[in-house]
């Protein structure tokens, strides 16, 4: 896209994985102090803070690359 | 708690997870930022070309990717982890030799003459090429099967709700599918692709997970596979060609010929080649060589989808303690179906908010398809049935309008749909039939069209014609004498899906006959109406002075040989 002032599509992505990360981070930290009745399988790998961080910094690295203020095209 | 939520949330024993806050906040967010891309897209949105071809603006990534993403109809992960399950890694073929050479066959021969032709769909490329009765066809059996296969997807997929979480059943289908309405009438294909971008990121990750933890558990590939031969003594369900040599040999009932012809060639060149539903994303990328490139992205995704969709089907087999059986089987004896395995496995490795993340994709899944469905059923509507057929000259935003005002009616159409297949649940049986009654001819006429100059626009239309009224033909030969399946699928061994496979293999090959046929019997175009719309009357750029790596012919052959080298790991 080329289009004066759009903001990029990848921007979206970036903010939406960081605030996912945000929570999924969030819930596997809160699971670690007080840990569900009821585990899933391979709890002990703690699956939910890795991915959460996973995606908070993918999230976070989208967000400023393509952030309006840093890119005037939408690509 | 709002009522909404309790709506969702209400109470049902037989549900398989139950979500945390934290999932049902992941999941209104979702829905918050997918409407909020409308809204932001719709000051972007004023003409005809922005609205039913994103301006024709979009890079070769965003068009690659919203091209493999409204393929991700609402079925795609949980009805191939499904089929996984039961027929085990052949499920494979259908995103191997089902689609990769198509899209690749796509991108570097077929690309040139839709985008030079500058038309707007499929059924517009058929009014140059072979004139109006041939368009009107294909413009009125492409609605039709669109709105069907709308519906039937969204009470499927409403249904998986009500089983997996237990959500109300109306719920999930008004919902999802009036969020899908407002987001398409505001922005119309710009925010379907801009959404469907975002549900793809989505789709891998929310699904991905599955798989990573799933090989950690099983101690990788090789643990998997003997655990699966443990639990299934006797049966081969992790090699993709090996067992393809007799009907009687592998868990499809199929032969490698109904594999190679019937998907690898008709079934899967129709779908990728010619559907406008998934053609329509690469239409609006911003130049020959992004167009060329977005069917070569999406083919090189396209190959990992199996780690997200199939993998976990595979893994099921390998750790699920219980035996998952068919929708009957399970109803009678109150256990798990097949279509359960995805959420099955999400629920055994996810906890509160990757349940949520896990959800959600699958919800994206459902909503890239629909919005896939009703921006390319508006776009043919409004510009191959409602200005040919009803009011050829206004303008530009009256058409506009009625784009805005078909996609809501698609809406509904398929909403209807969803309620009918809710009454009468054989409709289900159908559904897989539709693709081969209208989409395996239409590739034979599209192909003949573009590559061969000597079709003639009688020959381009009765071609269409007698494929698809063969195919409907042998459809109902079987329905009527079961017996006939010996001679429509070259064997009464054969079960339902290389049944379809073999007709849609007929069919084109009786539409390619015709179209012959008629055409030597027909005048033909002259040479000045068919430049820019048939191989060798067309001036194609050259990519001469781009460097290798820039190529499409480069990306085309690297694709290939991982195709091919995949193929031949799993043999």
């Amino acid at each position: 896209m080329h289009r004066p002032g759009m903001v990029s599509i990848w921007f979206f992505i970036g903010n939406l994985l960081l605030i996912y990360g945000i929570l999924i981070l969030a819930a596997g930290v809160y699971g670690l102090y007080s840990p569900a009745e009821k585990s899933v399988v391979l709890s002990e790998l703690h699956a939910d803070i890795w991915w959460g961080a996973l995606l908070f910094i993918l999230g976070g690295i989208y967000s400023v690359r393509f952030s309006p203020k840093g890119t005037k095209s939408g690509k | 708690m709002l009522p909404v939520l309790a709506l969702m949330m209400q109470a049902d024993s037989t549900r398989l997870v139950s979500l945390a806050q934290v999932d049902l906040a992941i999941i209104a967010i979702y829905f918050v930022a997918v409407l909020g891309i409308g809204f932001y897209l719709k000051r972007y949105t004023k003409t005809g070309e922005d609205f039913f071809l994103a301006g024709r603006e979009m890079t070769a990534w965003v068009a690659g990717l919203s091209f493999l993403a409204a393929n991700l109809g609402s079925l795609e992960l949980m009805g191939w982890a499904a089929s996984a399950y039961q027929y085990g890694i052949l499920a494979t073929h259908w995103y191997w030799i089902g689609a990769i050479p198509a899209m690749l066959f796509l991108g570097i021969v077929m690309m040139p003459f839709y985008y030079i032709s500058k038309t707007h769909s499929v059924p517009g490329y058929l009014k140059l090429r072979f004139g109006e009765p041939a368009r009107a066809l294909s413009a009125i059996t492409f609605g039709v099967m669109t709105v069907l296969m709308s519906g039937i997807n969204m009470y499927s997929m409403a249904l998986v709700m009500k089983v997996v979480l237990g959500w109300d059943i109306n719920f999930s289908i008004w919902v999802s599918s009036l969020t899908v309405a407002v987001y398409v009438v505001l922005g119309g294909l710009l925010s379907a692709i801009f959404n469907e971008v975002l549900q793809f990121v989505l789709i891998w990750a929310g699904a991905l997970l599955i798989s990573i933890i799933g090989l950690i558990e099983t101690g990788g590939w090789g643990g998997m596979v003997e655990r699966i031969a443990r639990n299934f003594p006797g049966q081969d369900y992790t090699h993709l060609w090996s067992t393809l040599g007799s009907f009687q040999d592998n868990p499809m009932g199929i032969h490698w010929v109904g594999i190679v012809l019937g998907l690898g060639w008709v079934i899967s060149f129709g779908y990728w080649t010619t559907d406008f539903l998934v053609v329509q994303r690469v239409l609006t990328a911003k130049d020959l060589r992004a167009a060329k490139m977005a069917p070569i992205i999406g083919a090189g995704f396209k190959m990992m989808v199996p780690f997200i969709v199939i993998l976990p089907g595979l893994l099921g087999l390998a750790v699920l303690p219980t035996r998952l059986m068919g929708e009957a089987a399970a109803v009678a004896n109150g256990g798990h179906s097949y279509n359960e395995v995805l959420p099955l496995m999400l629920a055994r490795y996810c906890g509160p908010g990757l349940l949520g993340l896990g959800i959600t994709a699958l919800i994206a899944g459902f909503m890239s398809g629909m919005a896939g469905n009703v921006s390319a059923f508006s776009t043919v509507w409004t510009y191959d049935i409602y200005r040919p057929l009803m009011r050829k000259q206004a303008l530009d935003a009256h058409y506009v309008a009625v784009g805005r005002w078909c996609t809501i009616l698609g809406v509904l159409v398929s909403i209807g749909t969803a309620y009918l297949v809710m009454q009468f649940l054989s409709i289900m049986d159908y559904v897989q039939a539709l693709f081969s009654f209208f989409i395996a001819p239409l590739f034979g006429t599209v192909l003949l069209g573009m590559l061969w100059s000597r079709a003639t626009p009688a020959g381009g239309f009765w071609g269409l014609l007698a494929g698809t009224v063969s195919s409907i033909g042998m459809w109902l030969w079987v329905k009527l004498d079961p017996g006939a399946l010996q001679y429509v699928a070259l064997s009464s061994s054969a079960k339902d899906m290389a049944e379809n496979m073999y007709r849609a293999l007929w069919s084109w090959i009786v539409c390619v006959a015709v179209t012959v046929v008629v055409s030597m019997m027909t005048r033909p175009k002259p040479a000045s109406e068919l430049t820019g719309l048939v191989y060798g009357h067309t001036e194609l750029p050259s990519e001469g002075d781009l460097p290798l790596y820039q190529r499409p012919i480069f990306w085309t052959v690297v694709v290939g040989v991982i195709f091919v080298v995949l193929n031949v790991i799993f043999w």
